[in-house]
C-alpha cells in the first residue's frame, strides 16, 4: 500500500468518526497543554530569580566582615559591624588577584538625614566610582561619585529614588541642593533610577558619598563594611573566591580558614542554589501535569482499542480484499500517531496561550522554553506509538474469517 | 500427477477441521476433490451447515485447509504465506459476501475504490474504473455518492459485486449473493452474472436454492462435507 493512500485512508476514518476523534484528541491536547503551561510557570520563577539576583550585578562576589556564618545568604543585619576589614585588603585585592573587572569597597552606616525642614534616617553607602558599575547602578541624573570625588574627599552625595522622595518629595530635581548627614553639609550631585526592592536590602532608600569622605568625615578610621569584586567572567569565580580568602587569611596571619574573620558572598553559588530549588519546582509542576499527559495516552489507547472492535469487519473485509497485515498495523498505528500529533500540535497551542494568559493576568511570570514544547511534543510522539501500537498489533493479527464472522 | 489444461481450480481432498477445544471438533469438509474450469460458471448447493462457506474461505484463501491440496492456475496455495496468500486475495478474487460486508460510512464509491487502494493502481485510474463497475452492475450515478448504509438490499449487493468486479479478478466468489433480496432484484443479480459470464468471467455461486443454482453452467452438490453430486446443465 502507498504511503499516500494510507494516510488517506487514516484522515478518512478519522473523519468518518469525528465526536470520537475529537474526545481523543482532548485529551492530548489538556496533557499536553498542562504540562507546556505548568512548565511554563516553573521557568518562570527560575528567571525571575535569577533576574532579581542580577539585577544587584553580575558576576559578584562580596567580602563582608566578620565570621563565616551560613553559606550563601548572608545577608544578616550584623554585616559590616566587626573591624576586620580595611581599605588596605580592598586594595590588595584589586592589585594582586587576576581577572577581575573591579573592586568597590563600602562603607554603610545608618545616619539622621536633614535637608530643608524634612529629615530622614537612611544608609549612607561610602563608596569609589567603580561601585555603579558593580552593582549595575543607572542614573536617572546628575553623575556618580568620580574619582575625583574620592581623591579630593568631596562632600558630594548622589540619591537614591526613595531618599529623594522622603527629603524633597516626588519628582523633584534633587541637583545641587544641600543635605546635611551627622551635621556635615554635603551637596547632592546625582540622583539613581529606581531599581525597585530586591533580596538584598533595597538599592533605592540609600545615599552614596565618596569612601574616602565617609572615612575622615563620619566613620574617623579606614575600615570598610564589605568589598565588591567584580569578576571578569563567571566560570572564575570560584577559583577567585578561592585566591581572594587565602589573599585575606595571609594578610590577617589566620592559619585556619575556619576562623576567617571575613566571609565571602559568591553570586554564582547562590543563583546556583536557587536554580536548584527552581528547577525542582518545574519538574514537579512538569510530573503533575504528564499525570493527565499519561491519561490521554489511555485515552488514545481505549479509543484505539474500542475502535478495533467496532471495525473487526471491516477489518475482515480489507483483508478479503487484499490488504496486508502491514496494512492494517500501518493503517491503525499511523491513526493514534495522527491523532495524537494533532493533539500534540494543538496543545503546544493551548499551552503556549495559557502560559501567556497566566502571565498577563496575574501577578505570576511564566516563560516557554523550547525544551518544554520539544519534550512535550516527543512525548506525545512516544504516546501515539507506544499507546497505539498494541491495538494496531491486535487489529493485524485478526483472522480475515473470524474477523468478518464477528458481530 | 496431472493437471486439467483448462483448470484454473483443482482440489484434491480437500478436508477442513474445526477444533473447538481439545476433544471437540468438526470435520466440516471431508476429502472433497474437484476441478473447475476457466470461464465456468458453477453453483456450490447444499443445505444449511453443509460446508459450502467454509469451502468458499479455502477457494479464496481467507482460510487454509486442514489437509489435502489446493493448486489455482496449477499452483500450490497451500503453502503460501500471510503476504502471499493477501496478494492472492487483491489479484485473484473477487468476493461477493451474503452480507455485502460494505464499508457502511464510507461512499459507495469509495467503497468500490477500495480494492484498487490495495492493488495500487494509479490513482487518477481509480474512480474511472469503480464508475464502470458500478455502471455494469446497473446501479444509478445518482447513487455513487451517497454512504453505502443509505442504500437498499438489492442496491448494496450490486455495489459489492461492483467491489468484486472492479480489479478484473480471474474468479469471483459469490456466498449467497442473493440470500437478502426479493425474487425479482435477485433475478436482475443473476442474469447479471449470466452476463459477466458470457464475457469470460470465471464465477462460483454458492446457493442452497435450486432456482438460483439453475443459472449456472455446472452444480456441484454438497452434503455434510462431501460432494454427492456434480452435473453441467448447460
Ligand atoms: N469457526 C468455526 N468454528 C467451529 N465450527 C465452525 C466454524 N465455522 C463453521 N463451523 C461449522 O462448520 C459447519 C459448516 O459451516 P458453513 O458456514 O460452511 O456452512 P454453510 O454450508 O455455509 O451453511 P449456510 O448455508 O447456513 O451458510 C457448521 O456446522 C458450522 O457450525
Ligand atoms: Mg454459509
Amino acid at each position: 500500500m502507498k504511503f499516500n493512500d494510507l494516510f488517506q485512508e487514516v484522515f478518512i476514518s478519522i473523519l468518518s468518526n469525528k465526536t470520537k476523534s475529537s474526545l481523543t484528541v482532548l485529551g492530548i491536547v489538556i496533557g499536553i497543554g498542562s504540562v507546556v503551561a505548568m512548565m511554563s510557570i516553573g521557568q518562570g520563577a527560575k528567571i525571575s530569580v535569577q533576574e532579581s539576583i542580577q539585577s544587584v550585578g553580575s558576576n559578584l562576589l562580596v567580602i563582608y566582615p566578620g565570621a563565616q556564618k551560613n553559606i550563601g545568604m548572608n545577608i544578616s543585619g550584623g554585616r559590616g559591624s566587626a573591624q576586620t576589614l580595611s581599605q588596605d585588603d580592598a586594595d590588595a585585592v584589586e592589585n594582586e588577584i587576576d581577572f577581575i573587572r573591579t573592586v568597590a569597597p563600602e562603607i554603610s552606616k545608618r545616619y539622621q538625614v536633614t535637608a530643608k525642614g524634612t529629615n530622614t534616617n537612611t544608609s549612607i553607602i561610602g563608596t569609589t566610582t567603580s561601585y555603579s558599575q558593580v552593582k549595575n547602578l543607572e542614573m536617572d541624573v546628575g553623575s556618580f561619585i568620580s574619582e575625583q570625588n574620592v581623591k579630593s574627599l568631596s562632600k558630594i552625595a548622589v540619591l537614591g529614588p526613595t531618599t529623594r522622595d522622603d527629603l524633597f518629595g516626588e519628582g523633584v530635581d534633587p541637583i545641587g541642593q544641600k543635605i546635611r548627614i551627622n551635621r556635615i553639609n554635603f551637596t547632592v550631585i546625582g540622583l539613581t533610577e529606581a531599581k525597585g526592592g530586591t533580596g538584598f536590602g533595597s538599592q533605592d532608600d540609600i545615599i552614596f558619598i565618596p569612601i574616602s569622605t565617609a572615612q575622615r568625615y563620619l566613620s574617623g578610621d579606614d575600615y570598610v563594611s564589605g568589598i565588591n569584586v567584580q569578576v571578569q567572567n563567571e566560570e572564575y569565580m570560584t577559583a577567585i573566591q578561592e585566591q581572594i580568602t587565602k589573599l585575606l587569611l595571609d594578610r590577617h596571619n589566620i592559619s585556619n580558614p575556619q576562623l576567617a574573620d571575613f566571609s565571602i558572598m559568591n553570586q554564582a553559588a547562590i543563583l546556583n542554589t536557587m536554580n536548584k530549588v527552581t528547577n525542582t519546582f518545574t519538574i514537579f509542576l512538569g510530573a503533575i501535569a504528564s499525570i493527565s499527559l499519561i491519561v490521554g495516552g489511555i485515552g488514545i489507547m481505549n479509543m484505539m482499542l474500542t475502535t478495533v472492535t467496532e471495525r473487526t469487519r471491516e477489518i475482515g473485509l480489507r483483508k478479503a480484499i487484499g490488504s496486508k497485515n502491514k496494512d492494517i498495523h500501518l493503517q491503525f498505528l499511523t491513526e493514534a500517531i495522527v491523532l495524537t500529533f494533532i493533539g500534540g500540535i494543538m496543545g503546544i497551542i493551548f499551552g503556549v496561550l495559557v502560559s501567556f494568559g497566566i502571565n498577563h493576568f496575574t501577578a505570576t511570570t511564566t516563560s516557554i522554553s523550547m525544551f518544554s514544547i520539544i519534550l512535550a511534543f516527543s512525548v506525545s510522539g512516544v504516546i501515539g506509538i507506544g499507546f497505539g501500537y498494541y491495538p494496531a498489533k491486535q487489529a493485524a493479527k485478526l483472522n480475515p474469517i473470524e474477523a468478518l464472522r464477528y458481530e | 500427477m496431472s493437471l486439467n489444461k483448462q483448470s484454473i481450480i483443482d482440489c484434491q481432498n480437500l478436508s477442513k477441521t474445526y477444533f473447538i477445544s481439545e476433544e471437540i471438533k468438526t470435520e466440516v469438509l471431508k476429502n472433497v476433490s474437484f476441478s473447475i474450469n476457466k470461464e465456468d460458471f458453477v453453483a456450490i448447493m447444499g443445505p444449511s451447515g453443509c460446508g459450502k462457506s467454509t469451502l468458499m474461505y479455502l477457494l479464496g484463501c481467507l482460510d487454509i485447509s486442514t489437509s489435502g491440496k489446493y493448486f489455482f492456475d496449477k499452483v500450490d496455495v497451500s503453502t503460501f504465506s500471510n503476504d502471499q496468500l493477501a496478494n492472492f486475495r487483491k489479484n485473484e478474487v473477487g468476493f461477493v459476501f451474503q452480507n455485502f460486508n460494505l464499508l457502511s460510512r464510507s461512499t459507495v464509491l469509495r467503497n468500490v475504490i477500495l480494492p484498487l487502494v490495495y492493488a495500487e493502481v494509479p490513482r487518477e485510474e481509480r474512480e474511472e474504473r469503480a464508475r464502470i463497475a458500478l455502471n455494469n452492475v446497473g446501479l444509478d450515478e445518482s447513487h455513487f455518492q451517497h454512504l453505502s448504509n443509505q442504500l437498499s438490499g438489492g442496491q448494496m449487493q450490486r455495489v459489492a459485486i461492483a467491489r468484486a468486479l472492479v480489479n478484473n479478478p480471474s474468479i469471483i466468489l459469490a456466498d449467497e449473493p442473493t440470500g437478502n433480496l426479493d425474487s425479482k432484484s435477485s433475478r436482475a443479480i443473476l442474469s447479471s452474472f449470466q452476463k459477466f459470464n458470457q464475457q469470460g468471467q470465471t464465477i462460483i455461486l454458492i446457493t442452497h436454492e435450486q432456482y438460483v443454482a439453475d443459472y449456472a453452467k455446472r452444480i456441484i452438490y454438497l452434503h455434510d462435507g462431501k460432494i454427492i453430486k456434480d452435473k453441467r446443465t448447460r
